[in-house]
C-alpha cells in the first residue's frame, strides 16, 4: 500500500495542485502590505475601510486606474481623457478651495454620479458602505491623505431670486474674468485659448461647451455651478475665481450660464426677453470695474 | 534521474521528486493564474470595463451589469453613442464551449433480442459519454444612438442549425425618464434571475425547471418563461436602479416566428424594489406574473394540419388560460456569498391538462376541434415550485454555484372523478446542480471559463410503468467567448 502510494505520489500532488490552483491565483498586490491599506473615510455615519474595498476596487476599478491607483490600468491606451492618477492626490471635484484634498464625501459623490464624457460610469447603484470603503482605497493610494488634511468646504451662500438684472450682471462676469477665452463667447468651448488647453500632466483638455445641453462633470445643479467657480477644476486649467469675484457675483455668473445652456430655464426665458447678446471680447470692461 | 529508482512495479518517486513536482507545477500555476481577472466583450472592449464589473461571474449579471442593461446597454455618461466610438469598433461577440460530458439516464425501455431477434424489452438505464460541442452563440448588442438601442443574436444548435433568440430594439429614457423604455422584438423576459445569463451548462442543470415546466401529459408550451418570447414590452428603473417594473405583451407562440399558432397574447409583469442594507450588500425582492392565452383548435385543411400560407405559419382558435406567478429575491451576504430564491405558482386550463395545446412540436396529439368535450374528472393542473441558487465568488475569477429546485404539483388534470386519477406526484421534480467556474484571466477583451459542473434530476412516476426517473450529467469544459 505504501509503495503504491509512493508511486503515486508525483501525480496526487499534481491533481492536489490543480484542484488547489483556482484558490491560489488570487494575487497579493504590493498594497496589501503597504501601511497605508488601514486608511478610513468617514461619509455622514458610515465609516469606510480600504480593506474592505480591495475585492470592489479590483471588479470594478483596476481596468482602467490600475493596479497601483496610477491611471495606468489596461484601458489607459484607449482611454480619452485618461483615467485619474489617484497617487497625485488632486481631484477636480471638491467642495474645498482649490489646492487643497476634498472630502470624503465629495469623493463619494463622484463616485456616485460617474464622470460624464468620460469612462467613469455612475456608480450609484452600489450600496453606500461600498462607495465609503471605496473612497478610502482610493485614499490609500497617495501619501497626501496622510500629511495633510481635506479641506474646508467652502460656504454657499443661498441661492438668490433670479432677476434680469443678474443675468446682465452675470454676463458682466463672465467679460471680467475671461471666461470667454476658453469658454467662447456664445459658451461653445471656442474661445482663442480652447485648443491650447492641457492638464497638469500636459494632455489637451477640453473646455466645457455651455450649448449643447450636457452635464457638467461636477454637478448640474446651481450649487455645483457655484462651487466650480470657486473651487476650480483642480488638475486642469479651470482655475478657482474665490479671489476674483464675490459670491453675489457668482451667483449671477450661475443665472448668465444657464441661460446659455440649451434646456427650458427661467434664466434662458428672462435672456431671450432682454435679447441679451454675447459678450464682446473688444468692449471696454463696464463701469466700475 | 538520481531520484528515480526502478523497480519491478514501475518507476518509484521520492518524497522529494513529489515535492519538487508539486512546487513547479504550482509556480507554474500561479504565474500562468497572475493575469488579471473578465462579458460580452463587445460591451467590454467598448468601455473598457472589465467583465466582473458588470457580471458577477461571468454571464450572471451583478448590479451594476443589470443597471447597464436596464440603461439599453449604456453607462449613461454621454459616451454611449457609437459617434464616439472607433470607426473599426464592431460590437460581436462569439460564444461557444468544447466539452467532455457523462449522461445517464434511468428507467430508459430498450429493446432486447434472442437470437438476432426482437424478443421483448427491458427497463434499464443508459449512459453516454464523449466530447461534445456547445451550439454556437454570435452576440451583437449596443446603441445605435444615444437612447437606441439594439441586440441581436443568431444562435445554433450544436449541429450550426442558426435561429435567431434575440433580436430587438429598444427606445431608451423616451421623455427623459429612465422609467419610460420601449422594447419590440424578439427578447428575454424580465426574469431577475436570467435564464440566458445562467451559470451552469447541462441539459438540464443548464435551463430553470421553474421557467420551462409542464405537467406530465400537458399539452401548454406557451408558458415557458425561459424562452425568449416575441412582443413588446415597457420597462423603467429609478436612477439608481433600486427600483425596477416591466409589463410585456407577448404572442402567445413560445417565440416563434411567422405569426405561428394564430391570435393568442399574453401579459408578463415584473416589479422589484432594492434596499441598501450597508456591509452586507444590496437585497432585492420582486414578483411576477404571467398571464395568458394560447389555443388549443388547429386548423386542417384536407384532414390534414393547415401549415401555413403567405408567410404566416400553421393557425390555431380555441384558446383556452394558463397563469404562473410568483417572488424572487436576490440576498447578498457580504462580499462572497449570494442567494436567489424564486417561487412559482402556476396553473393551466384543463384543457392544456388533457393534452390539448402544442400540436406543432408534437409534444400532444390532441385537437379541440368542434364538439369536443373534456373527459370526466378533467381539472385544471396546478402546481407550486421554489428555487434556491447560492453562490460563493471567492474571487471575480472564481464562483462556486449551487442550486436546488422542486416543483410539486398541487392538483393533478386527471382528478379523482377520472377514469384513472393521476398519482398525486406524478410529474414532480426535485433536481440539484453543483459547479463551479474559474476564469484564469480577465481583461476588457475577451471570456473564458473553466467550468466543472454536476446535476442530477429526479422525476416522479414520468418513466415506463409510471416509473420514477433519475437522470445525471456531469461535464467539464472551456467555455469561452470573444
Amino acid at each position: 500500500m505504501r509503495r503504491t502510494l509512493r508511486k503515486w505520489s508525483p501525480f496526487i500532488a499534481a491533481a492536489a495542485v490543480f484542484a488547489l490552483a483556482p484558490a491560489l491565483s488570487a494575487q497579493l498586490t504590493q498594497y496589501d502590505l503597504e501601511p497605508r491599506s488601514g486608511m478610513e473615510s468617514h461619509i455622514g455615519n458610515i465609516t469606510g475601510h480600504a480593506k474592505d474595498a480591495k475585492a470592489d476596487y479590483r471588479r470594478f476599478c483596476v481596468g482602467c486606474h490600475g493596479e497601483l491607483g496610477d491611471g495606468n490600468g489596461e484601458n489607459f491606451p484607449w482611454l480619452d481623457p485618461k483615467p485619474r492618477d489617484f497617487q497625485l492626490g488632486i481631484f477636480k471635484c471638491r467642495s474645498t478651495p482649490t489646492g487643497t484634498l476634498p472630502t470624503d464625501e465629495d469623493l463619494s459623490n463622484t463616485l456616485a454620479r460617474g464622470l460624464d464624457r468620460s469612462n467613469m460610469p455612475q456608480w450609484s447603484n452600489l450600496t453606500k458602505q461600498q462607495r465609503a470603503d471605496l473612497v478610502a482605497w482610493v485614499k490609500h493610494f497617495s501619501p497626501r491623505w496622510v500629511s495633510e488634511k481635506p479641506g474646508t468646504p467652502i460656504q454657499i451662500p443661498a441661492e438668490p431670486e433670479v432677476t434680469p438684472e443678474r443675468i446682465k450682471a452675470g454676463r458682466d462676469v463672465f467679460a471680467k474674468v475671461q471666461c470667454w477665452k476658453c469658454h467662447g463667447v456664445e459658451g461653445k468651448a471656442d474661445g482663442p485659448s480652447a485648443a491650447t488647453l492641457t492638464d497638469d500632466q500636459g494632455r489637451p483638455i477640453l473646455a466645457f461647451n455651455f450649448t449643447e445641453g450636457a452635464r457638467p462633470k461636477c454637478g448640474s445643479t446651481d450649487q455645483d455651478l457655484y462651487k466650480i467657480f470657486m473651487t476650480g477644476l483642480d488638475g486642469t486649467p479651470m482655475p478657482s475665481f474665490a479671489d476674483n469675484i464675490k459670491p453675489d457675483e457668482a451667483w449671477d455668473l450661475v443665472f448668465y450660464l444657464k441661460a446659455l445652456e440649451p434646456q427650458k430655464s427661467k434664466e434662458k426665458a428672462i435672456a431671450k426677453q432682454l435679447g441679451l447678446k454675447p459678450v464682446d471680447p473688444n468692449a471696454p470692461p463696464p463701469s466700475g470695474q | 534521474m538520481g531520484m528515480i529508482k526502478q523497480s519491478r512495479v514501475g518507476p518509484k518517486f521520492s518524497f522529494a521528486t513529489s515535492v519538487v513536482t508539486a512546487a513547479l507545477m504550482l509556480t507554474i500555476l500561479m504565474l500562468s493564474a497572475s493575469q488579471r481577472a473578465n462579458a460580452l466583450p463587445a460591451f467590454a472592449r467598448k468601455y473598457g470595463l472589465r467583465c466582473s464589473a458588470c457580471h458577477e461571474s461571468w454571464p450572471m449579471l451583478n448590479y451594476f451589469g443589470q443597471k447597464f442593461k436596464d440603461n439599453g446597454y449604456q453607462l449613461m455618461n454621454d459616451r454611449d453613442a457609437p459617434i464616439w466610438q472607433n470607426p473599426g469598433y464592431w460590437p460581436v461577440t462569439f460564444r461557444i464551449t468544447p466539452i467532455w460530458h457523462r449522461v445517464s439516464t434511468g428507467k430508459v425501455d430498450i429493446d432486447t433480442y434472442s437470437g438476432g431477434v426482437l424478443s421483448g424489452s427491458a427497463i434499464q438505464r443508459v449512459t453516454s459519454s464523449g466530447f461534445d460541442l456547445s451550439g454556437l452563440d454570435f452576440h451583437t448588442g449596443g446603441t445605435l444612438e444615444k437612447n437606441f438601442s439594439f441586440y441581436v443574436l443568431p444562435s445554433s444548435d450544436p449541429t450550426a442549425s442558426f435561429h435567431f433568440e434575440t433580436v430587438m430594439a429598444r427606445l431608451d429614457n423616451l421623455f427623459g425618464s429612465s422609467w419610460l423604455n420601449v422594447k419590440l422584438g424578439k427578447f428575454e423576459l424580465d426574469n431577475l434571475l436570467s435564464e440566458k445569463r445562467i451559470l451552469t451548462l447541462t441539459a438540464n442543470g443548464g435551463i430553470y425547471q421553474l421557467y420551462h415546466f409542464i405537467p406530465a401529459g400537458d399539452g401548454n408550451i406557451f408558458g415557458q418563461m425561459g424562452d425568449n418570447q416575441l412582443g413588446v414590452e415597457v420597462l423603467g428603473h429609478s436612477y439608481d436602479d433600486r427600483t425596477r417594473y416591466s409589463a410585456a405583451l407577448l404572442s402567445s407562440n413560445d417565440g416563434q416566428v411567422e405569426l405561428s399558432y394564430g391570435n393568442a397574447y399574453t401579459g408578463f409583469v415584473t416589479f422589484s424594489q432594492a434596499f441598501d442594507t450597508g456591509k452586507a450588500g444590496v437585497q432585492r425582492i420582486g414578483a411576477y406574473a404571467m398571464v395568458g392565452e394560447a389555443p388549443t383548435t388547429w386548423l386542417t385543411t384536407g384532414g390534414a394540419l393547415f401549415t401555413g400560407a403567405n408567410g404566416t405559419g400553421p393557425a390555431a382558435i380555441g384558446n383556452k388560460s394558463f397563469s404562473r406567478e410568483g417572488f424572487v429575491g436576490q440576498f447578498y451576504f457580504g462580499q462572497h456569498a449570494d442567494l436567489t430564491v424564486v417561487t412559482q405558482h402556476g396553473q393551466d386550463s384543463a384543457w392544456f391538462g388533457q393534452g390539448y395545446g402544442d400540436l406543432i412540436d408534437g409534444i400532444v396529439t390532441n385537437n379541440n376541434t368542434t364538439g369536443t368535450v373534456l373527459p370526466a374528472g378533467s381539472q385544471a393542473p396546478t402546481w407550486n415550485g421554489v428555487l434556491f441558487e447560492p453562490h460563493y465568488v471567492y474571487s471575480p475569477q472564481l464562483i462556486f454555484i449551487g442550486r436546488y429546485e422542486t416543483i410539486r404539483m398541487s392538483q393533478q388534470a386527471d382528478g379523482p372523478g377520472s377514469a384513472v386519477p393521476s398519482a398525486s406526484n406524478l410529474g414532480n421534480i426535485s433536481t440539484y446542480t453543483i459547479g463551479y467556474r474559474y476564469n484564469p484571466f480577465m481583461t476588457s477583451r475577451a471570456g473564458f471559463a473553466w467550468h466543472n459542473e454536476y446535476n442530477w434530476l429526479h422525476s416522479d412516476g414520468t418513466g415506463p410503468n409510471g416509473a420514477n426517473i433519475n437522470t445525471s450529467e456531469l461535464l467539464l469544459g472551456f467555455d469561452f467567448d470573444f
